[in-house]
């Protein structure tokens, strides 16, 4: 073999070994020890350890492999230091004299580690901010201080956090077990809940530490791909191809300078064909199951405008006929107030603004800072000026976003004195 | 000599001061009440932080992290109950009728460490 830095070629294997499997080989190590800060203790010995003995003796043959069982050896020595006297010592022997790789190298196992580390992350009796943090932290591997910056809290706040869930998960005895058949429709909710939380921390804001927040957006949809691997749900899919498709207008949701720009006036030409036409197959694949759920129905409607030549050509009836079958299973005043505008789109702003008054006049949506930019722009098309400028400045009282809140200066400024 | 009743003693301890008696003397003052044949279950429990609350609506268990929050909820009564985890205790816990109408907390049980 033609190497001329061997050092230096290990050293990159090793990364790359780090970069691809360090979170499967975490999973294993919290299964076999039933410890997570165990089991992160082990796996920097692995590396570390991998570090000393791969340059002198070569790479194993299954790098996974060696790292589980070397991680598992340096935490079980470890464990009988610390435990000198005592039974452990005793068990610590017989564990150690039945190591078997070939159970961990086993591709069925390891993969049904990494969703059991997923479902225990999203378990719900661990508080939602938790899930998030303890996700990003364990599945994605981010540091705390990444996740911190990420969602512009605190690093000692989210390492509490951090703290807080892998205690109880050790203390109350969570169990690090995929959920049984009859529990799972529930318990994948609580896991793609967390998963699109971190996508629409990183899509929603567009101010500030921009660059870090997209990342949170890249990130969820790595972890929605890893779901779809590993548990081919239709709702899965659902939202994996409704993350593709928000995602592929990333480039055409603010002009240069930071400003936001609304759906039907973006260039349609920055959309990421590439993601578009994954999402389109992804929403085709969870309808075709018949069994999809909410976030299919919207990934279908996000497909609908993907789809669009422009605002106008788009097909407004048909994204009427998907917030339909949606409010049929899933009914929000959120959903009530979309499936408002696409109405206005399609039987002019007179019809959707009739909606909107009545969804405001039942108090449902009063502090909703859309609702009241929506109700601003349809007054707006029909040339209600004062009562558009009521809403622009209710909606401009709602909002915390820096750009949100420059459009919608703009768009009073707009309208004249 | 009357017939004898039940009572639960409930304790009540700021978290802060939760190790400020030695689990030695509770467990010696639980056996002497267990030889003196007036003790029926004694636990300690782990830390609020650990509660999980359990409720059942309209047919569906919903999990929630911490205690029961709301104050206009009293205690009513309890469940010691055996689990090999905290998904078989809340499948236990949902069973429990008045999981419908208010809420179960659930708690592990601090082993003591005498």
């Amino acid at each position: 073999m033609p190497v001329t830095d061997p050092l230096n070629n290990v050293h990159d294997t090793i990364s790359a070994v780090y970069l691809a499997d360090s979170r499967r080989v975490l999973a294993t190590l919290i299964r076999l020890l039933g410890d997570f800060d165990a089991a992160e203790e082990a796996l920097h010995e692995a590396f570390r350890t991998a570090l000393e003995q791969w340059p002198r003796e070569g790479v194993p043959s299954n790098p996974r492999a060696w790292l589980v069982s070397t991680g598992r050896f340096k935490a079980i020595d470890a464990m009988r230091r610390q435990a000198r006297f005592g039974a452990l010592e005793e068990a610590g022997d017989a564990d150690i004299a039945v190591i078997d790789t070939a159970a961990w190298a086993d591709e069925e196992s390891v993969e049904d580690d990494r969703l059991r580390l997923i479902f225990t992350c999203c378990h719900p009796a661990l508080a939602a901010d938790a899930q998030v943090a303890l996700t990003l932290r364990e599945v994605c591997g981010l540091t705390t201080e990444e996740i911190a910056r990420a969602f512009l809290t605190p690093a000692p706040t989210l390492a509490q956090r951090i703290v807080r869930a892998k205690g109880k998960i050790r203390d109350a005895r969570i169990p690090y077990e995929v959920p049984a058949r009859a529990d799972l429709p529930e318990r994948l909710d609580a896991v793609l809940r967390v998963i699109y939380l971190v996508f629409n921390e990183g899509y929603a804001a567009s101010s500030g530490a921009t660059v870090t927040r997209h990342d949170l957006s890249a990130e969820a949809i790595r972890l929605g791909r890893l779901l779809v691997d590993l548990l081919p749900e239709p709702e899965a899919i659902g939202l994996l191809a409704l993350m593709l498709l928000h995602d592929s207008r990333h480039a055409a949701r603010s002009s240069p300078s930071g400003e936001l720009i609304l759906l039907e006036d973006q260039d349609r030409s920055l959309w990421n064909r590439d993601q578009i036409g994954e999402g389109i197959q992804l929403v085709e694949r969870a309808l075709a199951s018949r069994s999809f759920g909410p976030y299919t129905i919207q990934a279908a409607v996000a497909a609908v405008h993907a789809e669009a030549p422009s605002a106008a050509a788009t097909d407004w009836a048909e994204i009427v006929g998907l917030y339909d079958a949606l409010l049929g299973i899933a009914a929000s005043p959120v959903i009530e107030l979309n499936r408002a505008v696409a109405v206005a789109m399609r039987d002019g702003p007179a019809a959707g603004l009739a909606i909107v008054d009545a969804i405001l006049a039942r108090g449902d949506l009063a502090d909703y800072r859309l609702a009241h930019a929506v109700r601003a722009e349809l007054c707006r098309r029909l040339g209600r000026a004062a009562d558009a400028r009521g809403s622009f400045e209710r909606a401009l009282a709602l909002t915390r976003q820096e750009p949100e809140r420059r459009l919608l200066e703009r768009r009073i400024a707009e309208l004249g004195g | 000599m009357g017939t004898s009743m039940k009572y639960l003693c409930l304790v009540y301890m700021e978290p802060q001061k939760l190790h400020a008696v030695p689990d030695s003397e509770c467990a010696a003052c639980g056996a002497g009440m267990r030889s003196r044949g007036v003790l029926i279950a004694a636990e300690a429990l782990q830390p609020v932080d650990t509660a999980t609350t359990v409720r059942v609506r309209n047919g569906r268990v919903s999990v929630t992290d911490g205690p029961f929050a709301e104050t206009k909820e009293q205690l009513a009564g309890f469940y010691l109950i055996e689990a090999t985890d905290l998904n078989d205790a809340i499948q236990t816990a949902a069973k429990i009728p008045p999981a419908r109408e208010g809420s179960v907390e659930v708690r592990p049980v601090r082993e003591l460490n005498p």
